[in-house]
């Protein structure tokens, strides 16, 4: 599904990811874990294709994504807080526009079913900038899954949403894996989300994967109490844990 | 290419150009009133010039066609400046569509808005101040060929310098137009300029446009090979755009300016 091989990125001096591999499989949810700035949206921002990695390969179904951009992102989707869909258009306005950009097939029918499986049907003409952080992150999602995508790749995709959102967001995300079969690559700072959504996680720190296992007994492993308290040496006191 | 993923980004300016006066106000109205204010000028100055000199024909017809290049421009950079403003790059960019398929959806919207601003024109020039285009014959075919391959080509020049600096560099944009036509001679003979600028304005498309709009009017022949060296220009000129916005994309993508166009503000 989605094949990372030493995968570097350097500014100047500055190593932004080192030598980074790993691997999204079919029906899949990894979560990739750090602190702020340990390279997570840079590793998102280079799978995704707009940024070229200083060294190393990204297949997407075995399409690489510096050499062929177009069948890799066919493949695949994003979704992130960051990257808002535009202000200015309505809900269909920007699910018709995406739809066209991914080459969806029966574009009118999928957005019907997106609009109503997100439950933004009383929104569909209202401009999306208008809308609530909750409804535009449904949207964000229901343009990612446009092209019922192999590889969806989502940056935060709860961050800024309540509790009981943030919920229904989660079980339509793993709803969507089970009968879609696709994988997903998922970076959030909820540490309960991750263990309640994941499959594996990644521990990224500057720049490097320090740790990968089963969110769920990971913590277990290196003796801490809770994934939040691994995540947090991993933050502070990276050199403190036993790697062996 | 794909002829869908050009479309997209032509509809997305339909749609707002369609839902917002603020964006059909440009197009309609400052067109228009150029041509009012030159109109009027052309008028009074046809009561004073004395002889065989059209001024309508003459002046009113380089306004419009000079309009024509500046809505050419205008209509590739705004809809490029659409996802600067929506912070849209990384949606817009992580999407299948190519650098070649992004920028023919510019020059389509470009020409589609284009169409407004040129019907009004058209309209109010021909109806209001009785200018008939007559005169130029089938030579306001290569007329308006090399005008708008070199508004397209501007506007891609100037969508490659706001990628490149920055969403502030769009101030750097607007005035080109304004910084070429006293180059390009657009009212006035390339002769009645100093020779540095005549060399300069020699580079330059649209000065073989408006040399051979005053030829036609003034009767005399057209030559056929400045149409041809105007033609080639404008052609270059479209190619030499097209390669340095792909080597100003391929810089962002290799920088990172591409996702932190989006992700947080460049200056």
């Amino acid at each position: 599904m989605l094949s990372v091989t030493n995968l570097r990125k350097n500014y100047g001096d500055l190593h932004a990811v080192s030598d980074v591999s790993f691997e999204v499989r079919r029906g899949e949810i990894v979560g990739l874990l750090g602190p702020n700035g340990a390279g997570k949206t840079t590793t998102v921002s280079m799978i995704l294709g707009v940024l070229a990695p200083s060294a190393g390969t990204i297949r997407v179904e075995g399409h690489d994504v510096m050499r062929d951009h177009r069948k890799a992102m066919e493949r695949a989707n994003f979704a992130a807080v960051y990257a808002p869909l535009p202000g200015n258009l309505t809900i269909e306005q920007n699910l018709r526009i995406f739809g066209m950009l991914y080459g969806v097939r029966d574009l009118q029918k999928r957005i019907e079913e997106l609009i109503a499986e997100f439950d933004l049907e009383k929104y569909r003409g209202k401009k999306s900038g208008v809308l609530s952080s909750g409804e535009q992150t449904r949207l964000c999602l229901a343009k990612a899954m446009l092209n019922r995508p192999q590889l969806l790749l989502l940056d935060e995709p709860t961050a800024s949403l309540d509790p009981s959102v943030a919920r229904d967001i989660r079980a339509k995300i793993r709803g969507f894996v089970d009968t879609q079969k696709c994988g997903v690559l998922w970076t959030s700072h909820n540490m309960y989300e991750v263990s309640e959504v994941c499959d594996r996680v990644l521990f990224l720190s500057h720049g490097k994967v320090l740790l990968e296992g089963d969110p769920k007994t990971l913590h277990i492993k290196h003796g801490k109490s809770s994934l939040e308290e691994l995540f947090i040496t991993v933050a502070k006191e990276p050199l403190t844990l036993d790697l062996s | 290419m794909n002829p869908q993923r050009i479309a997209a980004i032509a509809l997305r300016e339909y749609y707002l150009v369609r839902g917002s006066i603020a964006r059909l106000f440009p197009l309609c109205v400052w067109a228009g009133i150029d041509i009012v204010v030159w109109g009027f000028l052309t008028k009074y100055l046809s009561t004073v010039v004395t002889g065989s000199f059209n001024v309508v024909s003459v002046l009113l017809g380089s306004i419009l066609l000079w309009n024509f290049l500046i809505r050419m421009m205008q209509g590739v950079t705004t809809t490029f400046f659409e996802d600067v403003w929506s912070r849209n790059f990384l949606n817009v960019f992580s999407s299948p569509i190519s650098i070649a398929e992004y920028v023919s959806g510019l020059i389509l919207s470009s020409i589609l808005m284009s169409l407004i601003s040129v019907t009004v024109m058209l309209l109010l020039a021909v109806f209001v101040f009785s200018l008939t285009l007559l005169p130029y014959g089938l030579l306001l075919i290569p007329f308006v060929f090399i005008l708008l391959l070199f508004g397209i080509a501007l506007g891609i020049v100037g969508a490659a310098i706001v990628l490149r600096l920055g969403p502030s560099a769009e101030w750097f944009i607007w005035p080109i137009p304004a910084i070429i036509s006293p180059f390009v001679g657009v009212l006035y003979p390339l002769a009645v300029l100093p020779h540095w600028m005549q060399f300069i304005g020699r580079f330059l498309p649209p000065s073989y446009v408006f040399e051979g709009m005053r030829a036609v009017i003034a009767g005399s022949p057209v030559s056929m090979q400045s149409l041809v060296i105007g033609s080639v220009l404008a052609i270059l000129s479209l190619i030499v755009a097209c390669l340095y916005f792909a080597r100003v994309f391929r810089f962002a993508v290799r920088t990172g300016l591409i996702a932190r166009y989006s992700a947080e503000s460049v200056n």
